[in-house]
């Protein structure tokens, strides 16, 4: 079982193999095409983190000790990037989603998309999955 | 090939003979490169670039006479007064009002709309009462209302729209009874590019002694504003949508009802006396600007103005409508394009979506390649996701500077866009 740290230097050294943006972007929509699409029971207005540009979906459930995401959007650069947040972040010990510092997303040159100004829900889905984390793990691990 | 190179040659100068290369060398931002490739900016309906002489006459400001305007006794302090009197006589002759008494330096076309809802509308309007906007308002012309209704126990109600993003003009006269009080519409929508028939409204809404406001925000940009000739009783734009600064904006009213009218913001500047017990405001128009106005903002606004009057708006409209048609002929030509907003009077915004492609992916990737277009709601969220049932659109909108080519590069990064994600 790889830890969140681990997870995380995989993907930068992924996205260090791609030189240009054009094959990085074919890769993150590959991704975002991949996800296994969320179950529709949860695309509604409850499980929805707002966004003004995409919505984006999220559900999270417990699972001996370890916290199982499941996410959608409907543009697809968001999604292959929650794709990646998934992987890094998916059955993981609540306390460690809690403590993650998500380094990877800026390494691999992906930052921009969770700047304020882009408003497509990703930074607030980043916020909701670590207050999953905080809830479940019952203790202050700040 | 030769052909190529002629058809280039010919492109560099529009068919009105005006030389959009040689004024490019007046927007200096316009020179660079984002992401590696040229700028090629189609955002202007949120925010047009500033020219030279607008940049100079901010930064002149500061360098030689910046000092607070009015009461001053010494020669900075009048000399900066001087500076930002004169812009408001500009802006009086640009929008051809009677007296600077009806021009009034806001913040932008919102604290504009809001200044009239809170100051006039909150007195003309009693439980019950209706109020008209359109289905097609920016946020900023709606929400006041929207706040302002509610508090009144008023009804706002909106002028609808048709599958064309045209305002349905005779529903808009059933609409009209004893209880309306205040119409509002946007002059030129910013999201679908739409030029509103706004003189007849306001004839239509006289011949009951409705007030009318208009929102000109996107109008200024591309139209002579004229508020004898349309008669509107109020209207606001921005000085960052027409070349000018940000933070700066201009409401106009007509003088009648501007002196009937409480401020609703007070402090220093807008008061002639005060005593521990009462205060006396100014006149007009300083009665509804308390504080330290913009005054940078307002000499940059004068600057912005000036710039315009030497293009001149014959040159703007002819180059704008030139950049409009080639885009939607080639847009059109990328295929599986669906155009937002295909109303006959049209400014140059061009609204649509690509097959298959979220908005928000389309505006990542052509970023990428040095365009600058924007996506989403453009701030007309009921509009968009109510009326026309999308969650969004990407908007490209062409200024004086655009040219030709940088339509061409759009359409490019129309066919990359759908090559990556279709």
């Amino acid at each position: 079982m790889q830890t969140i740290a681990e997870i995380e230097d995989q993907i930068a050294e992924e996205f260090s193999l791609f030189d240009d943006w054009m094959d990085k972007y074919e890769y993150i929509i590959e991704l975002g095409k991949n996800l296994p699409l969320i179950d529709e029971k949860y695309k509604t207005d409850e499980y929805k983190v707002k966004g003004c540009q995409s919505q984006v979906w999220l559900n999270a459930e417990m699972k001996e000790g370890k916290l199982i995401y499941k996410a959608d959007s409907d543009a697809i650069i968001t999604k292959g990037l929650i794709a990646l947040l998934i992987r890094v972040l998916s059955n993981q010990k609540p306390e460690d989603i809690a403590n993650a510092k998500l380094e990877f997303i800026n390494k691999i040159g992906m930052k921009e998309h969770l700047s304020p100004n882009r408003s497509n829900g990703l930074m607030s889905m980043i916020n909701y999955m670590k207050n999953y984390a905080l809830t479940y793990s019952g203790e202050n691990v700040r | 090939m030769q052909s190529d190179v002629i058809e280039n040659i010919a492109k560099r100068k529009s068919q009105t003979g005006f030389d959009v290369y040689k004024l490019r060398d007046e927007f200096p931002i316009l020179n660079q490169k984002v992401h590696g490739n040229p700028v090629v900016y189609l955002d202007n309906a949120a925010t047009n670039q500033k020219p030279l002489s607008v940049i100079n006459s901010i930064s002149d400001y500061y360098k030689t006479i910046n000092s607070n305007v009015h009461r001053g006794v010494h020669s900075l302090s009048e000399k900066a007064t001087e500076a930002y009197e004169a812009a408001r006589e500009k802006v009086r002759e640009f929008v051809n009002a009677d007296s600077i008494k009806e021009i009034i330096f806001t913040s932008g076309t919102t604290e504009g709309v809001n200044l009239v809802a809170y100051s006039f509308g909150e007195s003309i309007l009693n439980e019950g009462d209706e109020v008209i906007v359109s289905q097609m308002e920016h946020h900023s012309n709606l929400v006041p209302w929207q706040i302002l209704c509610e508090k009144k126990n008023a009804v706002l109600k909106y002028i609808p729209v048709n599958d064309a993003g045209e305002l349905i003009m005779n529903e808009f006269e059933k609409m009209i009874n004893d209880k309306v009080k205040m119409i509002s519409v946007v002059y030129v929508s910013n999201s679908l590019g739409t030029i509103n028939p706004v003189k007849e409204i306001i004839e239509i809404a006289h011949k009951h002694n409705i007030p009318v406001m208009l929102d000109a925000a996107q109008a200024a940009p591309h139209l002579k504003i004229d508020v004898k000739y349309s008669d509107c009783d109020f209207l606001a734009f921005s000085g960052h949508k027409v070349f000018g600064p940000t933070g700066i904006g201009i409401l106009y009213a007509k003088e009648k009802f501007l002196e009937k009218m409480l401020p609703y913001k007070s402090g220093g500047e807008m008061i002639k006396s005060v005593t521990y017990n009462e205060t006396v405001f100014n006149d007009l128009p300083y009665k509804f600007e308390a504080g330290t106005p913009n005054i940078e903002g307002a000499i940059g606004l004068g600057a912005a103005i000036d710039f315009i009057k030497r293009i001149g708006y014959e040159n703007i409209s002819a180059q704008e409508n030139e950049l409009l048609d080639y885009a939607n002929e080639k847009l059109g030509e990328a295929g599986g394009i669906r155009f937002i907003g295909t109303a006959k009077n049209k400014a140059s915004v061009v609204s649509f979506l690509i097959e298959g492609v979220h908005p928000y992916d389309a505006g990542t990737i052509l970023d990428q390649m040095g365009i600058a277009v924007r996506t989403g709601f453009h701030c007309t969220q009921p509009l968009i996701e109510q009326r026309y049932k999308l969650t969004g659109t990407i908007r490209a909108s062409f200024s004086i500077y655009n040219t030709k080519e940088e339509i061409d590069r759009l359409a490019e990064g129309i066919l990359k866009v759908k090559k990556m994600l279709v």
